[in-house]
């Protein structure tokens, strides 16, 4: 069925009925681009609406649940992945996705991004990664590079960033890939890819900010900023090739990581069968 | 039916994690810190025997979360920790209050503050586990004095947790959680347990935070009802408002469905002589050195002493000390309190007396358990 001049409408079917739009995302920002993508993915995949528990913290990127029509739970900053680690754990038949920004993913939930990893508990994981803290209007992030101005480092950033996909990867995820807005065709099949993955799957989402970010740093608008996604990000094939004086100001994407490493949900419930002797859940 | 009450030898600690069971607890998170830790590790043991899930998280906001997180599958769900976890989980509590999720925290009191004294007693959280968390919000918070109780109010402490949809809190000390005690403990059948309302209604109709019931009616995730849940202020679906009478609607019912309901919540014990001439306020272990005192004032003198031993810390019970010091304060020459820190009850005391009735106290906070004989001198005013 065709909506009229709507171009999609396969997004339609997964916005919330009844909750009072227009969104909160600026104009040109990358995280609408996302979570459409997202949901293209969930889409392709046929996952039951009703199995799925989207799980956010606090940011910009954490306001997306809000939009779509799953069971959506928005939480506190950082604390994504210890809600979502309860959820999953209270009942492993639900498809749990995580979606969370550089700032709450990686800075004041660092801890838990690392344990989640660690734990290797079958969630799905998309880091809205901006560079910046969006929502609280541009201070500088864990993935902020070296020299770039924030509000809190009008004198240019002097912190080494975090490099989510290796921090996700060495700390024991099984599933981790990266893409850009600007190439969402490649992202919403990137996270099929996760989403089906059995274990921790970590997605970092290349997002742009020029609200916060884009314009302090020389990207006034939507489009230079995805310019700047478009000639920055290569794909891992091409990568490996790349002389390693040409990667300066370049990042991967693709998969960049798949281990096959024992899920959590599947190592309790062997817990389980071994205290009860085997037998099934006793219902009080 | 076969009556198969328990005798058994548990400490408070063990205690709180049986009843935990029995109340239908299935899920616990937590991470390890002294006093607390032996209910994690009694559950780390029995829970997957009943199909329920422990994991022991990167720290105690984690925990909160997670258990949280699990509430929310329809899990029943209980972290534990102490003094400095406990101001780590703060922001989690008013995250359960504001989202009306059932979880139960046991917060065994140590001396403090900061690392203070990790295994000696003290009630030094009692005005933290009311004003802990930020903002505006009833919470409910109950003491226990001895291992029996520790059982019994835990179990309270989930059916209330259920019933109004909201955070409860056990603040018990470190002696009530190592002591040692012979308990019976009944049937788990023939408790009284109460199971959070689940909606009958059709998907669209359903409204999870509709001001028209004073308790919400929340779905488990995964039930077919696909609803969203925040900490920010949210209109009847859940969704975050600003409007002003959409705010006051939600503020004013998750404050009155604790507030208006106090006759079900607060309790004390009254024990002892009904025509008191000295008033004794206690709880936590301080219950068990002024029973002891008292035994001693009987020995001596001819002084009737009533004690009144405070079950629901929180909301505290007004009315029912209201009433009481009305009825003790023809015979009554005072009230006194003994608490392990500076007053935190005391001050209570002092608004709801309104200066019908001398007060005296007995403050110690030195990690010492309080000595019967202090309470005695306060009853007695004999000096040494
Ligand atoms: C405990 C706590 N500290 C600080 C904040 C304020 N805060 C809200 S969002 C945010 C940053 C979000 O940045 P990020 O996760 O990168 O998401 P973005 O907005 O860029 O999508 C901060 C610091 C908060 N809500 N809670
Ligand atoms: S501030 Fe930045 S991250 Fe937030 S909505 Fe606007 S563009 Fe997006």
């Amino acid at each position: 069925m065709k909506m009229g001049n709507i171009p999609d409408h396969v997004v339609f079917k997964y916005l919330r009925k009844n909750k009072k739009f227009p969104h909160i995302f600026c104009p040109g920002c990358g995280h609408g681009i996302i979570l459409g993508a997202l949901i293209r993915a969930i889409d392709n995949l046929k996952v039951d609406k009703n199995k799925i528990v989207m799980v956010s913290g606090i940011g910009c990127s954490s306001r997306a649940p809000v939009y779509s029509d799953f069971s959506s739970f928005h939480t506190l900053h950082g604390r994504a992945l210890a809600f979502a680690t309860g959820v999953k754990l209270a009942n492993p038949e639900l498809n749990v996705i995580v979606i969370t920004g550089d700032g709450d993913a990686s800075a004041i939930g660092g801890n838990h991004f690392i344990h989640a990893c660690r734990r290797n508990i079958d969630i799905t994981t998309l880091v809205l990664n901006n560079n910046i803290y969006g929502m609280t209007g541009g201070q500088y992030s864990p993935t902020t590079p070296v020299g770039g101005i924030a509000s809190t480092a009008p004198f240019g950033n002097i912190e080494k960033p975090f490099d989510i996909c290796e921090l996700a990867n060495g700390a024991g995820a099984s599933f981790v890939a990266r893409g850009t807005a600007f190439n969402v065709t490649a992202m919403i099949k990137i996270i099929e890819q996760a989403i089906v993955k059995k274990g921790f799957s970590v997605v970092e989402a290349v997002s742009q900010c020029h609200t916060a970010f884009g314009r302090r740093n020389k990207m006034k608008s939507p489009v230079e900023m995805m310019k700047w996604q478009r000639d920055s990000a290569v794909d891992i094939r091409a990568w490996d090739k790349l002389p390693e004086e040409k990667r300066t100001g370049k990042f991967k994407i693709g998969v960049l990581a798949d281990h096959e490493y024992p899920e959590y949900t599947h190592e309790y419930q062997k817990i389980i069968d071994r205290a009860q002797g085997k037998g099934k859940e006793v219902k009080k | 039916m076969a009556n198969k009450e328990r005798k058994m030898l548990l400490q408070g600690n063990e205690a709180c994690a049986l009843g935990a069971l029995d109340a239908g607890c299935r899920f616990f998170a937590g991470y390890p810190i002294t006093p607390s830790t032996e209910i994690a590790e009694k559950l780390s043991e029995e829970l997957p025997k009943v199909g329920g899930r422990f994991i022991q998280m990167e720290d105690e906001l984690g925990s909160i979360c997670a258990c949280i997180g699990a509430s929310a599958m329809g899990r029943k769900s209980l972290t534990s920790t102490s003094g400095p976890g406990f101001s780590l989980m703060q922001e989690g509590i008013g995250y359960a209050c504001c989202t009306e999720m059932p979880v139960v925290i046991v917060n065994v009191m140590r001396g403090g503050p900061s690392t203070g004294l990790p295994t000696a007693p003290a009630q030094g959280d009692v005005q933290q586990a009311r004003y802990g968390s930020h903002g505006d919000h009833e919470i409910i918070v109950l003491s226990a004095s001895t291992v029996a109780e520790c059982y019994h109010q835990t179990v309270r402490a989930f059916n209330l947790a259920e019933k109004y949809r909201t955070p409860v809190i056990m603040l018990i000390d470190e002696v009530v959680a190592h002591m040692r005690q012979n308990v019976v403990l009944p049937d788990a059948k023939d408790l009284e347990i109460i199971d959070r309302k689940h909606p009958q209604v059709h998907p669209d109709w359903y409204h999870p935070y509709d001001n028209e019931n004073q308790v919400p009616v929340l779905a488990d995730f995964g039930e077919g009802y696909r609803y969203h849940v925040t900490g920010l202020i949210h209109d009847e679906n859940g969704y975050p408002t600003t409007v002003t009478e959409e705010v006051t609607a939600f503020i004013m019912r998750i404050n009155r469905k604790i507030s208006e309901n106090v006759d079900d919540i607060c309790r004390i014990e009254y024990l002892g002589s009904a025509r008191p001439d000295v008033l004794v306020v206690a709880y936590g272990s301080v219950m068990l050195t002024a029973q002891e005192a008292i035994l001693k004032v009987k020995e001596k003198h001819k002084l009737n002493v009533g004690l009144v031993r405070i079950d629901t810390l929180w909301p505290f019970p007004d009315q029912l000390l209201d009433k009481l010091i009305d009825k003790v304060k023809k015979t009554c020459k005072k009230i006194v309190i003994a608490e392990m820190n500076f007053g935190q009850v005391y001050r209570e005391i002092e608004r709801i007396n309104r200066g019908r009735l001398p007060l005296d106290a007995y403050f110690q906070v030195n990690g010492e358990l309080i000595q019967p004989d202090a309470i005695y001198k306060k009853i007695t005013g004999v000096k040494k």
